[in-house]
């Protein structure tokens, strides 16, 4: 039977390995630690000693784990709300900003790819505005906009317009001649033209960068929520760091990889759909 | 003088060589092609023939010249103008049927769905598409098929002038049979006036009523119009026994082989350059032949 496992099959097995003998050495190495009964000064003063201090086994992590699925929701006041209210704001805060630089981008990358012009003319800002961090821009937004949870999402609009930008440039401008020569041999107009052979030849390429995009976004979610606190899963890490509950820390990182992966997956999804073979 | 239904008024043609200078492909190109007419253009490759191809179809524009179709002066793509794209330019993401109801729908646009699919299912069924095929992407075909679909999509927008630019030139031999065979069905029970580009000589003899030689570029010349004095309808096997067939041929390889380059590179001074009528015609009497300017011409063949 072993033998005739597929390729996948062999694959999950070994991940599976792969994730218990990390527990496994993760669970024997925390009594180790534990065991250090001497313990400075320092570490006394600084919480060292302390029960929560330290980290965590997998076992508490997983019982943690349990403990915040099985009532994600709960609200019992600023500081404390269950996990799925925290993942909740920091998904409606990114998909905000997202959407809102799709709609700017989208357009605006359709312009850029079809006319050499405004191509020429935006380039050099793009050039200048796309590398900067959008956590730089965290101080001025709240300065301008005076309202962080604005400002969060004004970060997270920031960061994703660069890729979907550029790739929806990218994309429009490098449909085949020859598809545009059978929109032009049957009178479509421009607007036609757009929608019906330009936008679907340069989808792939434009869900590719749309996808990078969400990538980046949420990954300066976590960040950008750290900085204006209040809600959201960057706050929740930031603030079970300073309760020193380092098993929720975990735990809320592993609940961010997830998200992450999802929503990556989501787009997975979508590129599939819209993905032609020539 | 009545005009054609297209005619080619001093079309020239002129490049950039990529050097400072300009490359002239052809200059005061002239010529015309009557209503109905199955009209396939010979010449080598980098000649010019896409070129005027490009032109007649609107995608581009001349350096001078005019086509006129109609009498209408031809300015930008028209539905009117069909095109088959060498490389058959089917839209990838679209299935085989929504890839001619696309034309379709372009072309009528008041109609219904249904009468759309159905039109278009009609034109797919003639080039030999149907069943399961129609809901195929164009990756999923071979190139026969993907031409087919090219050819069904052209052919239901009932344009009045199709124009093909080498439409078999990738395909195999046999596969190449049949779509020439489906390609004269369709066109011998329509009005349609057919514009062919091809370097196939036997292809040309099959399907055209008239062949245009091409001298080879730079400064090329549509230099000769050979009427094909084979009745129709034309077999490829029984054509070869028809007493033209080879007189015809002959003069095609000869024209390509050799005087397409003897005749390449000569500036029009500026008058209209038109193609010597040559008709070669072996089922009359020699002695009936009348003299006329392609005399000198024939005599190669004889
Ligand atoms: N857009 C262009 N710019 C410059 N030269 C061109 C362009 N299009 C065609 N040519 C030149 O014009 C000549 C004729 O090309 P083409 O019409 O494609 O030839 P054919 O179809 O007969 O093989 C070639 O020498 C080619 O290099
Ligand atoms: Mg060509």
């Amino acid at each position: 039977m072993t033998k005739t496992l597929s390729v996948n099959h062999k694959a999950a097995l070994l991940s599976i390995i792969m994730l218990v003998v990390g527990l496994l050495i993760w669970e024997a190495a925390i009594p180790a630690q534990k065991a250090a009964e001497e313990l400075t000064e320092y570490e006394r003063l600084t919480g060292g000693g302390a029960p929560k201090a330290g980290v965590p086994p997998p076992s508490q992590v997983l019982a943690k784990a349990w403990e915040q699925l099985s009532n994600p929701f709960y609200d019992a006041g600023p500081n404390d709300k269950g996990i799925g209210i925290q993942i909740g704001y920091s998904i409606y805060r990114v998909l905000t900003g997202y959407f809102l630089a799709a709609m700017v981008a989208i357009p605006l990358g359709f312009l850029i790819g079809m006319s050499q012009v405004a191509y020429k003319a935006f380039n050099p800002f793009i050039q200048v505005l796309r590398p900067i961090s959008p956590l730089a821009w965290m101080p001025l937004a709240l300065f301008i906009i005076q309202d962080s949870e604005a400002s969060a999402i004004f970060v997270i609009f920031i960061c994703s317009i660069w890729p979907m930008l550029i790739n929806t440039a990218f994309g429009v401008a490098g449909v085949r001649q020859d598809w545009v020569n059978v929109a032009r041999t049957h009178e479509l107009s421009p607007i036609k033209t757009a929608f019906t052979v330009i936008l679907p030849a340069a989808a792939p390429t434009i869900i590719t960068g749309m996808r990078i995009s969400i990538g980046i976004a949420w990954l300066v979610i976590v960040a950008a929520e750290m900085l204006v606190g209040g809600t959201g899963i960057g706050y929740y890490v930031w603030n079970e760091w300073n309760n020193l509950d380092l098993t929720s820390v975990i735990f809320s990182i592993l609940m961010i990889g997830v998200v992450g992966m999802l929503l990556d997956a989501a787009f997975g999804i979508l590129q599939r759909a819209v993905a032609y073979a020539e | 003088m009545s005009k054609p239904f297209l005619s080619i008024e001093r079309l020239t043609q002129k490049f950039p060589d990529g050097q400072g200078g300009e490359l002239t492909v052809f200059e005061d190109a002239t010529f015309g092609i009557e209503k109905g007419e199955f009209v396939c253009i010979l010449g080598h490759s980098g000649c010019g023939k896409s070129t005027i191809m490009n032109i007649l179809a609107g995608l581009a524009e001349p350096t001078s010249g005019v086509v006129k179709m109609d009498g209408f002066e031809v300015s930008g793509p028209s539905l009117d103008r069909g095109v088959v794209f060498q490389n058959y330019s089917l839209l990838p993401w679209l299935s085989t049927l929504k890839n001619v109801t696309f034309g379709v729908r372009a072309r009528f646009p008041d109609w219904s769905k249904a009468k759309v699919e159905e039109h278009a299912r009609e034109y797919l069924a003639m080039v030999g598409l149907e069943g399961d095929v129609v809901h195929r992407k164009p990756s999923q075909l071979s190139g026969g098929m993907r031409q087919r679909v090219s050819i069904a999509r052209a052919f239901a927008n009932h344009p009045k002038l199709l124009l093909l630019d080498e439409p078999f030139g990738a395909l195999d031999a046999l596969t190449r049979g049949t779509i020439q065979d489906e390609l004269l069905k369709i066109w011998g029970g329509t009005e349609q006036t057919v514009f062919m580009i091809t370097h196939d000589i036997d292809e040309a003899i099959l399907l055209a009523d008239r062949i245009l030689l091409m001298t080879n570029g730079p400064l090329a010349r549509v230099a000769e119009s050979v009427e094909i004095t084979i009745p129709r309808p034309r077999n490829r096997t029984e054509i070869v026994d028809h007493p033209n067939y080879y007189a015809i041929r002959n003069h095609l390889v000869q024209f390509l082989g050799q005087r397409s380059k003897e005749l390449a590179g000569q500036p029009s001074g500026g008058a209209d350059q038109r193609p010597t009528a040559v008709s070669i015609d072996k089922t009359e009497p020699p002695e009936k032949a009348p003299e006329d300017p392609a005399a000198p011409l024939r005599a190669v063949n004889e």
